[in-house]
């Protein structure tokens, strides 16, 4: 029987994060699937992070993953309330609406 | 630990700051913030200059590092020298940003509260001794400049360049956090001496190697460097013009504190790793800088790809990876911060009719109109071209030997070249200024505050020449501590 170890855990946040930067780049319609992908790219860091500290058997890591999650709160609400008054200036949150500025 | 309390003397300053813009944020929400918007600002600038004051007497002698917080916070000369510097551009920017808030009728007691907070966030980087530290410090400092860029919220563009930058800076702290995770995972440690100690012992493993790039895309996106710069030009242009001269400022040096600190504490041993990186990015960044300013309009616009120049140029210094370029990397910046405190005080006393006007064109004839500031502005502008023998010279010239010293002759050949390129542009925004019909002339009376702000860096730009080495003894002190043996 094959046991689930670090390597395993690595490839699946390594996938994830993956997965959420190119939902940043690929993503053509909507500010609120960026900050999904956002939150998709901290949670792998956690992921790696919490996978690190049990085989290191080091606590560090989950400390570590204790203040991302707290962070990554902070910022959702941050984005949330940034997309909210753009929307109030705009009527929209389209990714191809946010072109007022170029160069 | 045996129960008894860490000593938490080196973090005085920080403590202090967190401490008073809590009381300040209390005092605007319950007390009269809405009325005296004014009395918050000024309030505001004071606490940031005691932070400096404190974060000047907790150095021990020497600039020997002392730990707090057990060894997660470190203050040192190094610390010193960078936070005198961030928490005094914090202030000066914040007093000169209050007069232009209160004619644009946008003065609230947020703003002052929101750049303490951020200064805060400056300090913590700055002092960060292991990787969670580190990231807290820049989480805090980038979260109150999302909301600051979108400070005018009833501006389409303010709006859009605080969402561009939350959008980008949210990716960056996504790269530099998995970058961390993977060398806490093949270093076994999240403190900056436990790494180097870890990594000093030879080959450095894959994972670190890799995480260590990553980590380096992170910090570079804060800088301003290319390939990382995309979101600059926007954001400088549509947030609101003070905000655009905090930006230019403050974190820029806040962030190439915590870059050194990085690249030459755990990560000192792989120089031979990380050198071509930061050769590459330099390289990158001096050219973007140069060329993509050329066709601009907008003066800010313009200020975002001078510095995005300017971070290539600094981090001429820092490829360099010795004392000798680190000592370059300070003193290119301590310059950096009176050129541009200097040119954006021109920018923000930019009015026509007391409305506020941001085109290149829009300076066309002030000569004519008013001499002082155009040869304030003259000043400046032959100074970030690099012409001697103002003290933008000096700068390059200090990073540049530091890289020819050290066998770097492409970087330092590019550098100049590219400086040559970036003068152009520099020279047409004198020659509007000196040679153009003037179409509106800008408003006369600018403000106490712009009026002494511009006459300080006015001095140090043209007169650094006479008396550079105050600063150049600092910065090498400085520079000393990161290099003990």
């Amino acid at each position: 029987m094959m046991t689930v170890g670090l390597a395993h855990y690595l490839i699946v946040a390594a996938a994830l994060f993956t997965l959420g930067v190119l939902g940043i780049f690929l993503n053509r319609k909507n500010v609120i699937v960026i900050l999904m992908s956002v939150e998709l790219m901290l949670l792998a860091v956690n992921l790696n992070l919490v996978a690190f500290s049990s085989h290191l058997g080091d606590l560090a890591g989950q400390v570590f993953s204790m203040f991302i999650l707290t962070v990554a709160a902070a910022e959702a609400a941050i984005g949330l309330a940034i997309v909210v008054v753009f929307y109030r200036n705009r009527g929209t949150i389209a990714v191809e609406d946010i072109n007022q500025m170029k160069g | 630990m045996s129960g008894a309390l860490p000593v938490m003397a080196p973090a005085l300053p920080e403590i202090f700051l967190a401490v008073a813009a809590m009381a300040v944020l209390m005092l605007g929400v319950f007390g009269k913030g809405e009325e005296h918007p004014r009395l918050f600002f000024y309030m505001g600038a004071i606490l940031l200059v005691l932070a400096g004051g404190l974060a000047y007497l907790v150095t021990l002698k020497g600039g020997v590092a002392a730990h707090a917080f057990d060894g997660l916070f470190v203050q040192d000369g190094f610390a010193r020298f960078m936070k005198l510097m961030v928490l005094g551009a914090s202030a000066f920017t914040l007093a000169m940003a209050r007069a232009w808030f209160e004619r644009e009728k946008l003065a609230r007691f947020e703003y002052p509260v929101l750049v303490m907070f951020a200064a805060l966030g400056m300090c913590v980087m700055i002092s960060a001794n292991d990787l969670m530290a580190l990231y807290m410090g820049l989480e805090l400092q980038s979260l109150s400049l999302y909301v600051i860029a979108a400070y005018h919220r009833d501006n389409a563009r303010s709006t859009e360049a605080g969402l561009k930058y939350f959008m980008l800076g949210a990716l960056a702290s996504g790269l530099l956090l998995f970058g961390m995770s993977l060398v806490y995972g093949y270093a076994g440690a999240t403190g900056f001496e436990q790494i180097a100690k870890v990594l000093g012992h030879g080959h450095a493993p894959v994972g670190v190697q890799i995480g260590m790039a990553f980590i380096l895309a992170g910090l570079a996106f804060k800088v301003a460097a290319a390939p990382f710069h995309m979101w600059t030009p926007d954001v400088y242009e549509g947030a609101p013009t003070p905000v655009t001269a905090f930006f230019a400022i403050a974190p820029k040096i806040a962030a190439f504190a915590l870059i050194i600190r990085v690249l030459t504490g755990p990560f000192g041993d792989m120089l031979p790793q990380w050198q071509p990186i930061l050769v590459l990015i330099s390289i990158l960044s001096m050219t973007i800088g140069a060329f993509g300013a050329l066709g601009q309009t907008n003066i800010k616009r313009l200020m975002a790809y001078s510095s995005i120049g300017h971070a290539g140029y600094a981090l001429v210094g820092l490829a360099v990876g010795n004392q000798e370029g680190v000592t370059g990397v300070l003193v290119y910046l301590a310059i950096y911060l009176a050129m541009n405190m200097g040119a954006f005080a021109v920018i923000l006393a930019m009015r026509v009719k007391g409305r506020a006007v941001e085109g290149i064109d829009d300076l066309a004839g002030l000569a004519r109109t008013n001499p002082l500031m155009a040869l304030a502005m003259a000043l400046f502008m032959f100074s970030m071209a690099g012409i001697p023998p103002l003290a933008g010279f000096f700068g390059k010239l200090y990073v540049f030997l530091a890289a020819v010293h050290a066998g770097l002759y492409t970087l330092a050949i590019l550098g100049v070249l590219t400086s040559a390129v970036a003068a152009f542009y520099y020279l047409r925004i004198v020659k509007v200024m000196y040679f153009d019909e003037p179409v509106e002339a800008l408003d006369k009376a600018i403000g106490r505050t712009m009026s002494v702000v511009l006459t300080v860096s006015t001095i140090v730009v043209a007169f650094f020449f006479l008396v550079p080495m105050p600063v150049l003894r600092l910065s090498e002190a400085a520079a000393k501590t990161l290099f003990p043996h």
